[in-house]
């Protein structure tokens, strides 16, 4: 029985625990603690002496440790967890020895107790297989209401399992780093206080995203991140650029989300009305969800993923978001925003198994969108001048990277290479921020060259992030890129396919392996080496930025051992020995809300054409700028950056691209010069046009008419007909009077004459009558 | 006795009152007149009174002398202040409600 | 307790009236009594409202509480007929916050020509006015306190409004006068048809099932109450009177519309139409919805072209409305609780904005997006203040306005029986691309307005500060509920849920239907016959298509 049987076979049937290691179930802190020193730096943070940095500090590095001890639980309870274990769609799983639930037919009267079962299929896993991949990894779930709504209540909790554990550690490690870089990067600046505050709130909001356990949790902290990431990209908001580099990346996660809103309302609808991560998942697994919804649901979310995670073509607005602070900048790149929608993939990983068919397939939407992104945006990253730049789009490809693994099924190593890049590439920003602090400028071109000589330290930890990035044999970028290639099903270089076969991905990682390696040696270059071409005397920073650099260079190097592939320097690729795959098996989950993912075969064959191709791009590259403009440089005395005769100036083809290039595909002009131009300008200014000049005036118009009818009635029915009545009445009863008083003469003796002919001519009618 | 007897009378009274209220200039003459033209009327009333056994005829007569005293008090006393203000009692003078 | 059980809602609505004779006693020139009488009295009821609100039992949400019921006008069969419940406590609560910090911010901020006097007497009569309005149960007891508000409404913008008060004023007064007209016309029709014999609003709904009126009576019926309520929301394309009045309004007189009065159109449909007359209700929702969509989209674009900060508040409101009445559109529980927290978080959200763009007026003298900017430099905590609530206007989530419009969206997939699924899950595409076009006029009144640097003609004038102290008595608790009830939503939630399941017809959610063949659900033929006939006729209709 080989390995991927093994896996298909052995989706658990259980979910999680509410009951586990302290650490485990009240991991709730973890996020409270840098959310409750957001405020309290808000408030309090003016009159704190070093202006509310220790504050955040603390609640980072307290998190942190945190962070650390949940790990090590974690690490206990995902082998010896033996308690309750329970799932949404079976309930309590209950105690009964001696079932091998692999062959349990029945779902509903599934019994089962973890502890008999882990010791029964890690002996028979160890004595067939050699691994222990059948020991259920129960996540831990604690709940509590939140909102009752149509007579249902939705829950708010913390889902805890593999990734959401990792994340732990990597948001709290990479935030406490670019906490203390902070410290002096933007000391002086003039809102210290609250670029502290918000990196809390973003800390925060991250933490809380990862340990979301209903999917109205997620929608909820992947805007906090959003809006974060708006208030520290526009960290300067005095110069306009800045606050519009906010406003974009605001405005073009907001597109995102409007897949976000459809896929998670689709989701909940679909499971029954829902919002619970680990039900949904549940019900996708056991193919309780018709395939168009989940279908539909996966597309819509992979727009989200699309915007927050900077894939092609909504990634325009992460090079712009340089526009913020660099330590913000590696936070995005490396712990927080960006990951955010990988996570989320990862997350809800069977509605994108299922409903792009990943297993079996060849070709997908997700695995496409990753893999062009992969070259496309490395492509992009040869133009720019400015350091930071260069740096965004390596992340923009390296994100294609992770996406392209989810898509082709191999969930670990996109995990995984989230989790080394994480590292590497918060060393690369933090370093370029190091040389940018000191030469007060990001312009490779104009400002750098030659600061190999003035910063030995971020010189050194800027190469070893950097090979890292390029994914050279030992470093960590190493192991987790080949995972993803491995991933793709290898193209019979050797590698064992699992989840069909994506040779279009294979290649295109390779394409992006070499592209990389070939930006990242021009940086490297322009930066480095050569004569300096800024003003002034750079010098190396202090220790608050260097400490920081050098731990991550040395997890730039070591991350990558976690994980080594099943077969390295044992022999058997098939299964993985005790020290190999401890990431995966750490971080994948293996219960009733995953879906059976098999893994395919690691191959030398592949690793070795994977390091070739990943050796041309920085030989090209090296050749080019080491050996020809280096050379021409001392031969002519000039500070060149390029040759002056390149292939851009001579070939006509190569110009028409290089200028696409710069143009950034012109997707930026699209973008603002016609669809949100369009928007802000005619047709806000047509539908205003239409609310003044023909709603409004059919009111206004409506309203003058009455006056004017009004009018007309007034002239001629009132005042002539029905007053001309009154008058007339009145006019009458005045003559009259006229008459009558000539009678009164106020004699009352003629008074008496007439009441006394009145009585005597009513006596004769009286006596006529009668 | 005949009820015509005084009912003649009665009527002799009443025209020669009419006669006087109408015709007097005299304020205290007029009233005199009215005087007569309530005393015909009383005359009446009792001889109505009389000849059909009934006392009710004596009872108004009664109440008409003592309302024709009152409204003789009230008239005197109504020319003596006409004269008071204007020297003069004569009826023709006083015309102020005149329409 | 027994005395408030019976006399509470009855002193709430009385009282500020009462206030208002005894200020009547008192000169024009004694300008502090007048602040302080009218602040007691507000605060009076408002403590009336605190009281109620521990009173209230929870667990009875959907029942009326408080209720009192005396023969009124005995000829008509009104009662006066007064009681709140799960729906129309949360509204009755906003009111009662929103006057005293109104009077509050007033307080050294009277617009011209001055008279305090004059000023809070009108606060105080409209205050009556929405309180009855939210606990009528009677017909005409609504519709008289409806009317109530308009009149100081009125007053306000026409004495203490901007330059173009008097047309403003009017167009206002008429535009509503004339909804209501409509309105009444069609409260008349209904209580005839239902056999004249009650104006409550329960016995009318009875009544009408019992006295079978016909589909085509209660389509005309509810069509005139569409417009007299679709006027106060309001609604496209009734909309037009109200950026002028936002604009024209003295700043408490467009808190107060903003936050209260468009709630009595909305409240009018949750509490009045649809319960009434649920066959009509199905009938007319996918119009309401189209309306509610194009009314987002083009509030949201009315707002980007928009020059004025005001009247960018105001065309605003037109988006949000649009959601809450998406989500009444949808006739689902889901969809009316998202529109009553809809109502409550707009109330909040957008009070504050037009508090803050009254206080930039005043410092300002302008508000004129193009001569604003770096309102985060000269008045730092207004500028975050104005940011705060426009992230909660956009919709983020932990902030209220979000759950007046997710719930909305997300029930327009899913919409009542009777309705066609796949309309409303084309409304519930376009509304949710509505939110980005609000994050965008928001963000970017933010951006012209908050951010950058002063612009040179108010760069140094000294008249420009920070937020005072009366300002942030009146906003602190609005800002605070803001963030409540975006972290706990079920503060909201769980009071209006079984009272908005109470007031809605089983048959719109009977069955459990599939998305396919809920159109063809027949609600008249429910209404009358009983959900298992409608049912049974369903699925022969259903037989009938497969055959």
């Amino acid at each position: 029985m080989s390995l991927l049987t093994l896996a298909v076979e052995a989706v658990p049937e259980v979910s999680f625990t509410s009951e586990a290691n302290w650490f485990l179930e009240n991991v709730w802190i973890i996020p409270l603690l840098p959310a409750l020193s957001f405020l309290g730096i808000l408030f309090f943070g003016k009159r704190m002496p070093k202006g509310g940095a220790e504050l955040g500090i603390a609640a980072i590095g307290a998190a942190f440790i945190l962070a650390i001890l949940t790990n090590v639980a974690w690490l206990d309870h995902r082998d010896n967890f033996d308690g309750v274990a329970e799932s949404k769609l079976h309930g309590v799983v209950e105690d009964s020895h001696g079932e091998d639930h692999g062959d349990e037919d029945d779902h509903a009267s599934a019994i089962l107790n973890v502890d008999g079962v882990a010791e029964d299929v890690t002996l028979t896993a160890l004595a067939e297989e050699g691994g222990e991949e059948s020991h259920p990894a129960v996540a831990v779930l604690k709940q509590r209401e939140w909102l009752v709504n149509g007579g249902v209540s939705f829950l708010v909790g913390t889902l805890l399992d593999g990734p959401s554990v990792i994340m732990l550690f990597v948001v709290t490690m990479i935030s406490l780093l670019v906490h203390i870089y902070s410290t002096d990067y933007v000391s002086g600046d003039r809102r210290y206080t609250h670029y502290f505050a918000f990196l809390s709130l973003f800390s925060a909001s991250m933490l809380f995203f990862v340990l979301s356990s209903s999917t109205l949790q997620l929608i909820a902290a992947w805007e906090l991140v959003g809006v974060c990431s708006f208030a520290l990209i526009g960290h300067w908001w005095e110069e306009k650029p800045n606050s519009d580099a906010a406003l974009k990346a605001f405005l073009t996660n907001r597109v995102g989300d409007i897949g976000l809103l459809v896929g998670m309302i689709i989701l909940f609808f679909s499971a029954g009305g829902t919002f619970d991560i680990t039900t949904i998942n549940e019900k996708v697994v056991a193919g309780e969800i018709s395939q168009t919804a989940v279908t539909w649901a996966a597309i819509s979310l992979t727009a989200a993923v699309m915007s927050k995670s900077g894939q092609f073509i909504l990634h325009t607005w992460l090079p712009d978001a340089m526009a913020g602070p660099t330590p913000v900048s590696a936070l995005i790149h490396a712990a927080t925003m960006v990951v955010a929608g990988v996570f989320m993939i990862a997350r809800l990983y069977p509605v994108f198994w299922q409903g792009y068919a990943i297993s079996g397939s060849s070709i997908n939407g997700l695995a496409i969108i990753g893999a062009v992104t992969v070259v496309f945006a490395g492509l992009l990253a040869f133009v720019q001048n400015d350091i930071k730049k260069v740096l965004a789009y390596s992340t923009v490809s390296q994100l294609g990277y992770m996406v392209m693994a989810l898509g082709v099924g191999a969930w670990t190593a996109a995990i995984f290479h989230l989790f080394t890049h994480a590292f590497f590439k918060a060393g690369l920003f933090l370093g370029s921020g190091s040389v940018a602090h000191s030469v007060h400028s990001f312009d490779m071109k104009k400002d750098m060259g030659g600061m190999k000589e003035f910063m030995p330290t971020t010189y050194k930890t800027f190469i070893i992030c950097s090979i890292a990035l390029m994914g050279i044999f030992p470093t960590s970028g190493f192991w987790s890129k080949d995972e993803i290639l491995v991933g793709t099903g290898g193209f019979g270089v050797g590698a064992e396919a699992a989840n069909g076969s994506y040779h279009l991905m294979l290649v295109m990682g390779l394409v992006g392996a070499a592209l990389t390696g070939a930006y990242m040696t021009r940086a490297i270059y322009l930066t480095f080496f050569g004569e300096f071409r800024g003003h002034g005397t750079p010098h190396e920073s202090g220790p608050r930025i260097t400490i920081p650099l050098i731990i991550l260079s040395v997890f730039a190097i070591g991350a990558g051992f976690l994980n080594f592939p099943p077969g390295f320097l044992t022999g058997s690729a098939k299964e993985p020995s005790a020290w190999q795959e401890r990431f995966g098996h750490f971080v994948e989950p293996a219960a009733a809300y995953f879906p059976a993912i098999s893994h395919s075969v690691p191959s030398w064959g592949l690793a070795i054409v994977a390091s070739v191709v990943g050796l041309v791009g920085p030989a090209l590259a090296y050749f080019y700028y080491f050996v020809k403009v280096d050379g021409l440089a001392k031969e002519t005395g000039e500070k060149l950056t390029g040759l002056p005769n390149g292939l851009t100036t001579t070939n006509g083809l190569a110009r028409t691209g290089h200028q696409v290039l710069v143009n950034k595909y012109y997707l930026d002009w699209l973008y603002q010069g016609v669809i949100v131009a369009a928007v802000k300008g005619p047709i806000a200014k047509a539908a205003y046009w239409f609310n003044q000049n023909v709603l409004d005036e059919v009111v206004n118009t409506a309203g003058r008419s009455s006056v004017r009818a009004g009018q007309f009635v007034y002239k001629n029915i009132d005042q002539a007909v029905i007053d001309g009545a009154v008058n007339g009445s009145g006019q009458l009863s005045t003559n009259s009077g006229q008459g009558l008083r000539k009678v009164q003469t106020g004699k009352v003796q003629q008074y008496a004459a007439i009441l006394f002919a009145g009585a005597t001519i009513l006596a004769g009618i009286f006596i006529v009558l009668v | 006795m005949m009820l015509n007897q005084f009912l003649l009378l009665a009527a002799a009274l009443f025209c020669i009152g009419v006669y006087g209220v109408l015709t007097r200039r005299n304020g205290v003459l007029v009233l005199m007149s009215v005087e007569l033209i309530l005393n015909a009327v009383n005359i009446n009333l009792v001889a109505f009174g009389a000849f059909q056994d009934n006392v009710m005829g004596d009872v108004f007569a009664v109440f008409v002398i003592a309302v024709a005293a009152a409204e003789v008090g009230v008239g005197l006393a109504m020319v003596l202040l006409m004269y008071r203000n204007r020297k003069s009692i004569d009826f023709t003078e006083v015309d102020m409600l005149k329409g | 307790m027994e005395f408030l059980q019976e006399w509470g809602l009855t002193l709430a609505i009385f009282l500020p009236l009462v206030g208002v004779a005894v200020m009547m006693a008192f000169p024009k020139s004694d300008e502090a009594t007048h602040k302080v009488i009218a602040l007691a009295t507000s605060l009076v009821v408002a403590a009336i409202g605190v009281l109620l609100l521990f009173d209230f039992d929870f667990d009875r949400a959907d029942e009326m509480q408080w209720a009192v019921s005396h023969d009124w006008i005995d000829i008509i069969r009104t009662q006066y007929s007064i009681g709140i419940d799960g729906m129309s406590l949360p509204l009755l609560l906003l009111t009662m916050l929103i006057t005293p910090l109104v009077i509050i911010y007033s307080w050294n901020h009277f617009p011209e020509p001055h008279n305090p006097k004059a000023f809070l007497m009108l606060i105080l009569v409209l205050h009556a006015g929405m309180i009855g309005t939210f606990v009528a149960r009677d017909l005409v007891l609504f519709f008289v306190f409806f009317e109530v508000v308009l009149l100081p409404m009125f007053f306000m913008i026409a004495v203490w409004g901007g330059e173009d008060r008097r047309y403003a004023s009017l167009k206002f007064f008429l535009y509503t006068l004339f909804g209501s007209a409509l309105m009444l016309v069609s409260f008349l029709a209904l209580f005839f048809l239902a056999g004249g014999e009650t104006f409550s609003i329960t016995g009318l709904a009875d009544a009408v099932v019992e006295n079978g009126v016909s589909r085509n009576a209660q389509l005309w019926v509810f069509g005139g109450m569409l417009l007299g309520f679709g006027v106060k929301v309001p609604m496209f394309p009734f909309h037009t009177w109200l950026p002028d009045a936002h604009t024209q309004a003295p700043t408490q007189g467009s808190v107060i519309l903003a936050a209260v009065l468009l709630k009595l159109g909305t409240y009018g449909f949750v509490r009045i139409a649809i319960p009434i007359l649920p066959e009509a209700a199905v009938a007319w929702a996918p119009w309401i919805g189209l309306l509610a969509v194009i009314g987002i989209i083009y509030g949201a674009l009315g707002c980007l072209a928009q020059t004025d900060m005001k009247r960018l508040i105001a065309f605003s409101s037109v988006a949000h409305m649009g959601y809450v009445m998406l989500g009444i559109a949808t006739l689902t529980d889901w969809g009316i609780n998202a529109a009553v927290f809809g109502m409550v978080a707009h109330g909040l959200i957008t009070g504050m904005l037009f508090f803050v763009a009254g206080s930039v007026k005043e410092r300002y003298h302008t508000l004129e997006i193009k001569r604003l900017g770096g309102l985060l430099v000269q008045a730092p905590r207004m500028g975050w203040i104005l940011g705060f609530i426009s992230m909660a206007s956009l919709g983020l989530p932990g902030l209220a306005g979000f759950w007046g419009e997710f719930p909305a969206i997300l029930a327009a997939y899913n919409p009542a029986n009777g309705l066609p699924v796949g309309l409303f899950r084309v409304y519930m595409v376009i509304a949710a691309l509505g939110t980005v076009l609000a994050a965008g006029y928001l963000l970017w009144l933010l951006q012209r307005t908050a951010m950058g640097e002063p612009s040179e003609e108010f760069a140094n004038d000294p008249h420009i500060t920070d937020t005072n102290r009366e300002e942030w008595l009146a906003w602190s608790p609005l800002l605070v509920l803001i963030l409540v009830f975006g972290l706990v939503p079920g503060l909201i939630f769980n009071v209006t849920d079984d009272a908005v399941d109470a007031n809605l017809s089983d048959c719109l959610s009977a069955g459990d239907l599939d998305s396919s063949v809920k159109g063809s659900f027949d609600i008249g033929l429910c209404e009358r016959e009983g959900i298992d006939e409608a049912l049974a006729q369903l699925n022969v209709a259903i037989a009938g298509d497969e055959g």
